[in-house]
């Protein structure tokens, strides 16, 4: 219990003078988790708009392979990542394993099919006729996609949350890709596992509740625009 | 303005539309009546080119509608509304200019043409509320003012007043009319509602299992239907088959069920023929009556049900055929007109509509 206690008490040292280790640590989390949902932002609800609204044949295929990759194990990403990212890997020659980038590649692979299945099930959610509604209103294809993204942007707010969730708590893949490096590569996740592993349990506590605390914080800022926007 | 040519659409294997030939003038409102699944909502979607058909051609003011280029132009030119309102999760203001704004209008043209429609479909006070927190009443308008808001040349309701209750439908259907009668726009209307249709229309399409069965000004179908389908369709109660048994100049007697009835037209002997006989056009007398009657067709029949209708009363007679009259509350107390009672019922052979047999196939 005294450990337990000891590391709120730590945790909230570090957090009120602003120690430096710790901050470098978290801005660098939330930096490369950003951009990371950034990028599956784009890539997931594009090709999720795409698959929701195309008709096209194996389509049932394509959503059940979305629908798997949203439970994608981040360790196997973490491999496969650093098999490509390997000296001889295919893509070795960039040179980036054990670097941010490395970390953003994996963890936009992880967060990309969690964003794109919400956003296919966010469309197809709408009502059938809003589509051709649209279009009867005289819209072109492009403005019709624009206006159903913008009928679906609660559930999208919820995929962002849901994406963003996913690669701030992951561990495996970053440690793997980005080899928890000091001041370079490591991250909220990847310092807890070590300093748990050295025993330093105050530590490794504070590390966790600064984590909690900035999942709770960013899911808080979403949910109120979220609630916000729920019309009154 | 609008004319369709041999439109068909077949889905899994079969044709689920195929009409010939169509043409809407410039101005006029079209309706198309039949029961659900009669094809009126893929027509209408054929029509707006929101679907393809399997084949025919479409062409909008003598151009035939036909590369992405020209669709998208005349996708333009019309609008449509739906059964449900299918508002936009935003306020009402937004919605009604959605129309304007996918089309690039200027913001004081597009506040000016929001306000516009609103005043006409009597929802001023609206504008800034979210559409998911009105009523269906209200959304089925705000709908409306949002498909008139871009003064389309070519307008598609698709059944917009179906799901609202009695009063409501009342109060926008008036309102319809009205800017309907003011715009002067071209209007193709699907409803299941003869009366709607009835009111609103220049022209009545009645449909049946993806074909156009008759189309006409609507008293013309609604007196002359030409088959039974139309006919039972637009309100007539009274359908009979009889074999003409006797002729006269101009008018002959048929043999319905062992029953004589005249009628007027031109009929061969022995051929069948179907009595069309509307229900307000069927009179009902005290038995045993001493007063005189022009009509030459007199049965007494025994009341089988009376049901209420709102205004009216629907009487079931069974006069050794099966007739049905419409009375007034008032002609229901005069008449003590309860089930079970024997009453005599009358019609003229003008009255009669009649389809022969022979040619309508």
């Amino acid at each position: 219990m005294d450990l337990i206690l000891e590391g709120i008490l730590k945790a909230f040292y570090l957090l009120v003078t602003f120690d430096p280790e710790v901050m470098k640590i978290t801005l660098l989390s939330l930096q490369i988790s950003g951009t990371a949902t950034f990028i599956s932002l784009i890539m997931g609800i594009s090709i999720g708009t795409i698959v929701a609204l195309a008709e096209f044949p194996g389509r049932r295929l394509v959503v059940s392979l979305i629908n798997t990759g949203m439970g994608l194990p981040p360790v196997v990403v973490g491999l496969f990542v650093t098999i490509f990212l390997w000296r001889n890997g295919p893509l070795g020659f960039l040179g980036v394993l054990y670097t941010p980038t490395a970390m953003i590649i994996a963890q936009a692979i992880i967060a990309t099919p969690i964003v794109m299945g919400i956003s296919l099930a966010a469309i197809q959610a709408l009502p059938k006729n809003l589509r051709l509604q649209i279009l009867a209103l005289g819209a072109t294809r492009l403005q019709m996609v624009w206006i159903l993204v913008k009928e679906a942007r609660l559930p999208l707010l919820a995929g962002v949350m849901a994406g963003f969730g996913g690669v701030i708590s992951e561990v495996g893949a970053s440690i793997m890709v980005g080899g928890n490096i000091k001041g370079y590569s490591r991250v909220l996740t990847t310092a807890t596992v070590m300093e748990t592993s050295r025993g330093n349990f105050d530590i490794a506590i504070a590390l966790g509740i600064i984590l909690l605390l900035l999942a709770y914080f960013i899911n808080l800022i979403l949910t109120t625009i979220q609630q916000r926007e729920r019309p009154k | 303005m609008l004319e369709g040519r041999n439109l068909k659409i077949k889905r899994g294997g079969s044709i689920i539309l195929d009409v010939p030939s169509l043409s809407v003038q410039s101005g006029e409102i079209l309706s198309l009546i039949g029961p659900n699944g009669a094809g009126k909502t893929t027509l209408l979607q054929a029509l707006a080119c929101l679907i393809k058909p399997s084949q025919g051609e479409l062409f909008f003011k003598e151009k035939i509608v036909s590369s992405n280029h020209v669709l998208f132009q005349y996708r333009r030119k019309l609008t449509m509304v739906f059964q449900e309102p299918l508002l936009f999760d935003t306020t009402v203001f937004e919605n009604v200019s959605s129309g304007l704004k996918i089309r690039g209008l200027k913001r004081t043209e597009i506040e000016k043409r929001v306000d516009e429609n609103l005043e006409r479909f009597g929802i001023p006070h609206l504008v800034h509320r979210s559409a998911r927190k009105i009523s269906g009443g209200e959304a089925q308008r705000v709908a409306l003012a949002r498909a008139f808001a871009p003064q389309p040349e070519l307008l598609f309701l698709d059944e917009p007043l179906a799901s609202l209750d009695p009063p409501t439908r009342e109060s926008l259907i008036e309102d319809l009319e009205r800017v309907l009668r003011q715009t002067g726009t071209t209007t193709i209307f699907a409803t299941h509602d003869r009366m709607e249709a009835l009111r609103l229309s220049d022209r009545i399409a009645v449909m049946n299992r993806g074909r156009i069965l008759q189309i006409g000004p609507p008293p013309e179908v609604m007196n002359q239907p030409l088959d039974e389908f139309v006919a039972s369709f637009v309100g007539v109660d009274t359908i009979l088959t009889g074999r003409v048994s006797k002729k006269d100049k101009g008018s002959f007697l048929a043999s319905v069920m062992g029953h004589e009835v005249e009628a007027v037209g031109e009929v061969e002997l022995g051929e069948t023929v179907v009595f069309c006989i509307r229900p307000e056009n069927v009179t009902l007398s005290p038995p045993f009556p001493k007063r005189a009657t022009s009509a030459r067709n007199v049965f007494t029949g025994k009341i089988k049900k009376v049901i209420p209708m709102g205004l009216f009363y629907k009487v079931q007679l069974d006069c050794g055929f099966p007739l049905v009259a419409y009375v007034t509350s008032h002609a229901l107390e005069d008449l003590e007109l309860k089930e079970g009672k024997e009453i005599f019922a009358s019609f003229k052979a003008t009255s009669i509509h009649m389809v022969r047999k022979k040619l309508s196939g």
